[in-house]
């Protein structure tokens, strides 16, 4: 029994590991998408949009060795509840990577007109997206379920500042009719940014259910396993 | 594992007071009762202080490492112990609100209703129909032949094997194969039409496929019996119990229901047991 045990158990900090790799790359995609946009920078852009293929390879990769794992190993109670969470952890990721090329392909329409304003929001919102996936996955990794709830409450600020630069952009579009599809895509990039944000709070709610058992996604619902 | 250290005795304190009654309804009386029960071999106390209430018409299985108690308690359920000298029981176990311990208790009528079936199929060497007879018979519920003969008929449809034996009913029982001789046993045990049924490993022995008919079998049984299952066998307990005790060291560390028990356990030392972390 011993050997089998350690024998899965490094199997799954293997998958961790990978899990991880993805994360990296998914918030280093996500870094670069907002970069190539403030910086209007074509190059940039193109490296965003060829690099999406290692996250997809990944994605597959770590559904195989979840599959794997829940097929040869049959785990059971926190063993369970961690395979279970990389499946879903690693969907959000895959998500992510997509949403930094839907970024990127926004970004591209957007410098084709003149800067619609100084872009101040749209970089915050960035930062806050990765700084929460960044969280989620190092909760994840420390098994923290403090930092996990503190994700949750970022996704709050990261809402807020999606409507403020809605209802700015609102104001450039009524004011001057040619600003009409560089702000659209401005607000397609902070719904984008807004929804990395949602990504890394199904992330950080994973791992609240992979620590304590608990089901924290729909409070009306009921909670957690048994 | 040797990160798997055990914990001290001491850290189980807190177990041994706890009524384990999570998986009970709020409605309805339990049809086995136990209370603070405790068996000894001789001076060894081999069971510490047992409460857990076991409902009628589900499946609660007994899980935990050999040595720890979950068959000693199983065989405590119908007095098999008492065969056993020196043993002793202190503590309550009620079936259906009657006292199993209390002086004056017809042994051989509680053991019809609770009736066994043991890991190693035990045919006795004669017909199939035989071995089903033989206890209608010893317990004066034979009748006459044709209502024997239709007892012996509910039995075996009732263990799943009529449609496998209808055609050869007088030849010898050890014929079958090892997972039709389980079954047998069982037609045998529902046969003097028990309450209660305990299964103490009752598919350890055999291949997949004659555990997962066992398995379908309890499954069924269920809606007429309470059943009561000690299995090695987590993946097996995981599938065919609605309850699940995990025994450790003689104790009952916790109770509850099947899948709570084996997803997100309350106690650390279930999820250590459940995961694998010792064994």
């Amino acid at each position: 029994m011993d050997r089998q045990v350690s024998h899965f158990r490094e199997e799954l900090e293997a998958l961790q590991g990978r899990l991880l790799e993805m994360g990296g790359l998914a918030e280093e995609r996500v870094r670069t998408a907002v970069e190539a946009l403030v910086a209007r920078d074509p190059a940039l852009m193109n490296a965003v949009l060829a690099g999406d293929e290692p996250i997809n390879q990944l994605h597959i990769e770590v559904d195989n060795r979840c599959f794997r794992l829940l097929a040869l190993h049959q785990p059971m109670a926190t063993d369970l509840r961690a395979v279970v969470a990389v499946v879903k952890i690693n969907t959000d990721l895959e998500r992510v990577g997509d949403l930094a090329v839907n970024i990127v392909e926004a970004a591209q329409r957007y410098v084709q007109h003149p800067p619609v304003k100084q872009l101040i929001d749209i970089p915050r919102m960035g930062e806050i997206a990765q700084a929460m996936l960044r969280d989620a996955l190092d909760a994840f990794v420390k098994r923290d379920t403090a930092l996990a709830h503190l994700v949750l409450g970022e996704d709050d600020r990261l809402d807020k500042l999606k409507t403020e630069v809605f209802r700015e952009l609102l104001a450039y579009m009524l004011r001057d009719q040619s600003t009409v599809e560089p702000a659209l895509d401005l607000i397609l990039i902070s719904r984008h940014l807004e929804r990395i944000g949602d990504h890394a709070t199904n992330i950080a709610e994973d791992v609240i259910f992979m620590v304590s058992a608990l089901d924290v996604r729909h409070p009306s619902a009921g909670t957690g396993t048994g | 594992m040797s990160s798997a250290a055990r914990p001290p005795l001491a850290s189980l304190g807190h177990l041994a007071a706890r009524r384990s009654d999570t998986p009970e309804a709020p409605e309805g009386t339990p049809k086995i009762d136990v209370e603070s029960m405790s068996f000894y071999y001789g001076d060894k106390r081999a069971l510490h202080d047992i409460s857990v209430r076991i409902r009628p018409n589900v499946v609660t299985a007994f899980i935990g490492p050999s040595g720890c108690g979950k068959s000693t308690f199983l065989r405590s359920l119908n007095r098999m112990n008492d065969i056993i000298q020196g043993t002793r029981v202190e503590g309550r176990i009620r079936i259906d609100n009657v006292d199993i311990y209390k002086p004056g208790l017809d042994v051989v009528q509680l053991r019809r209703r609770v009736g066994m079936v043991f890991q190693k199929s035990n045919p006795f060497p004669k017909s199939i129909f035989e071995n089903i007879a033989y206890g209608l018979r010893i317990n004066g519920m034979a009748g006459s032949s044709s209502e024997l003969a239709g007892r012996v008929e509910e039995s075996l449809k009732q263990a799943a094997l009529w449609d496998e034996v209808k055609d050869r009913l007088h030849e010898s029982a050890l014929a079958m194969s090892g997972g039709q001789q389980q079954r047998l046993c069982i037609a045998r045990a529902l046969a003097v039409r028990p309450d209660i049924l305990l299964m103490d490993e009752p598919a350890s022995a055999l291949d997949p496929i004659a555990t997962q008919r066992i398995e379908e079998l309890i499954y069924d049984l269920k809606k007429t019996y309470t059943i009561v299952i000690v299995t090695h066998n987590m993946q097996q307990a995981a599938r065919v119990s609605d309850h699940t005790a995990f025994f450790w060291l003689g104790r009952l560390v916790e109770f509850d229901r099947t899948e709570k028990i084996f997803t997100a356990p309350a106690e650390k030392l279930t999820e250590d047991y459940v995961t694998g972390r010792f064994g």
